[in-house]
């Protein structure tokens, strides 16, 4: 899922502070898992907004909501009657949610209240870590199932470089080598074959630097 | 005016003369003769000669490389450099390459996309932006630092360009981007081919207006049209690029065989009509595939001899 961190309240702060009249927006989907931008963190933001204002003496209305998912007008649509209420939102939903309904309430001001991070996994309660750089076109078939674009600092499809050490990065001795991992994996499963063989450049305009994505499925379209 | 660096454009343009410049693309191979050939062609006919960095997002030889050669032959050169295949780690470091050599002019451009090229599943890089980069090399010369921070013990000695497309959309945002330009460091600007000189008057009143003409030097940019396919083709295929009617029609009015020899005449007209142009500095000859004419363009627009500077 797409991974999200609460952005310093400081900086919100710094974005609402001559409004009058602000609705803390959540994301019941990948940032509610996160425990970045959900019902919980709604409430936790939105009392914390009222106590800093409070102590400033300044007026300020916090409002609260969360949506089963920013990323779907069906959903945005269901607080069109209450968005007019307010002066500004802070969405904590990811950076798709918080443009999304940028788009549908345009004449709104939607602050962002998370920072987007990755697409990854819980490795446990509380920690998350990076898995998918959506290249839009995989090769974890080839690579045991571990992504080196991901994975690999450097993104190497022929890994590991010189720097990796005991298994880990340079980086950081904290991060495991990407290709130490596949490397062992593939060893594993008696696939080194797959490893030996060169791998040649890679495709990357199905990644970000094709330009801006978009995809269509026909059968789906009403 | 005086000069921030040892470059002969600048010292031109200080002296208040217009300034010619040219460009080679350099080969789609290891030839360097053909960018000492290109060079020595229009060497003697303009102040400097740009070298692209892998335009369109094509791979040539390098920039620095062909810099370097034009240079050893005694021709002053303009390190084109685009930010999409090098980051701030490469940029810097190819710029303090080319200070060494005695390359004293740099164009700072963003570079096009690579799906316009012959590699499009390439990554990019864009870790800066034109912008960025021309603040980059302003911090490297005149503050002798790197945007580490790190102090160089000699500075890299860049006359500081960049490119600007006065007929982009939307058109009331090209002046307000070139201020920032100026704001970064630019010192010089190279314009996108006019052929739209009423549109680009405009603008060039709006650089007036701004106070822009005091603080940058604007060469304007022609591109003689060889035939009327190229016309054609510039104005439906070329992003960015604003070809008239009256252009094309212009063409097609002369015999086939006088065609090219109308698009030479109507560049050294635009360059005489541009000398008029409040804030036009000088002019920046893109003669593509076709630099054998940018003697014939310049002297016949009497720009020729060029004018001799310490």
């Amino acid at each position: 899922m797409i991974m999200a961190k609460p952005k310093p309240i400081e900086e919100i702060i710094q974005e609402i502070k001559d409004f009058d009249k602000v609705l803390v927006a959540g994301c019941n989907g990948c940032v509610a898992v996160c425990e970045a931008g959900g019902l919980k963190e709604v409430e936790i933001l939105a009392s914390a907004l009222r106590m800093y204002f409070a102590n400033q003496q300044k007026k300020m209305e916090v409002g609260e909501v969360s949506l089963t998912r920013q990323c779907d007008k069906e959903y945005l649509a269901e607080i069109k009657d209450r968005i007019g209420d307010y002066d500004a939102v802070v969405s904590i939903a990811c950076g798709a949610g918080v443009q999304f309904m940028t788009e549908m309430y345009n004449t709104m001001r939607i602050f962002p209240g998370v920072n987007t991070c990755f697409i990854g996994v819980t490795d446990e309660k509380g920690v998350w870590s990076e898995r998918c750089q959506a290249c839009g076109a995989c090769i974890l078939a080839s690579t045991g199932g571990i992504c080196p674009v991901a994975r690999c600092s450097k993104r190497l499809l022929n890994g590991p470089c010189g720097g990796s050490s005991n298994g880990k990065c340079e980086i950081d001795k904290e991060v495991p080598c990407g290709w130490q991992l596949i490397y062992e994996r593939l060893k594993e499963l008696g696939e080194l074959k797959r490893f030996e063989q060169p791998t040649p450049p890679k495709d990357w305009l199905t990644s970000r630097d094709g330009g801006p994505r978009k995809m269509t499925k026909e059968e789906s379209r009403l | 005016m005086s000069t921030t660096t040892p470059s002969k454009l600048e010292k031109i343009l200080a002296a208040g003369h217009f300034a010619v410049t040219s460009e080679c693309g350099p080969p789609r191979s290891a030839k360097g003769e053909l960018v000492d050939e290109k060079a020595r062609v229009v060497g003697p006919y303009i102040d400097a000669v740009n070298v692209t960095d892998n335009q369109t997002a094509v791979v040539r030889m390098c920039s620095l490389a062909s810099c370097i050669r034009i240079k050893q032959l005694g021709f002053e050169p303009v390190l084109q450099m685009t930010t999409r295949d090098r980051n701030r780690i490469g940029l810097q470091s190819d710029i303090l390459g080319a200070s060494s050599f005695g390359i004293n002019n740099v164009l700072c451009l963003t570079g096009d996309h690579q799906r316009f090229g012959d590699h499009p599943n390439a990554a990019n890089v864009f870790d800066l932006d034109s912008t960025q980069l021309i603040q980059t090399v302003k911090l490297m010369r005149d503050e002798g630092k790197l945007l580490s921070g790190f102090e160089m013990d000699a500075r890299p000695q860049m006359f500081i360009g960049a490119a600007e497309n006065p007929f982009a959309d939307p058109f009331e945002i090209r002046v307000l981007r070139l201020a920032k330009k100026v704001a970064a460091g630019a010192q010089f600007i190279q314009t996108q081919c006019i052929y739209n000189m009423e549109k680009f008057k405009l603008w060039m009143q709006q650089v007036v207006d701004h106070g822009l003409n005091e603080k940058v030097s604007i060469l304007a940019g022609i591109t003689p049209m060889k035939s009327v396919g190229m016309a054609k083709y510039m104005k439906s295929k070329v992003p960015g690029m604003d070809v008239p009617d009256d252009i094309i029609k212009r063409l097609q009015g002369v015999p086939k065989e006088n065609v090219a020899k109308e698009g030479i005449t109507m560049a050294v007209e635009q360059i005489q009509e541009l000398m008029e142009c409040p804030g036009v500095r000088g002019f920046h000859i893109m003669a593509i595939e076709w630099e054998e004419k940018v003697p014939e363009i310049v002297e016949r627009a009497g720009l020729y001899p060029r004018p001799k500077v310490d």
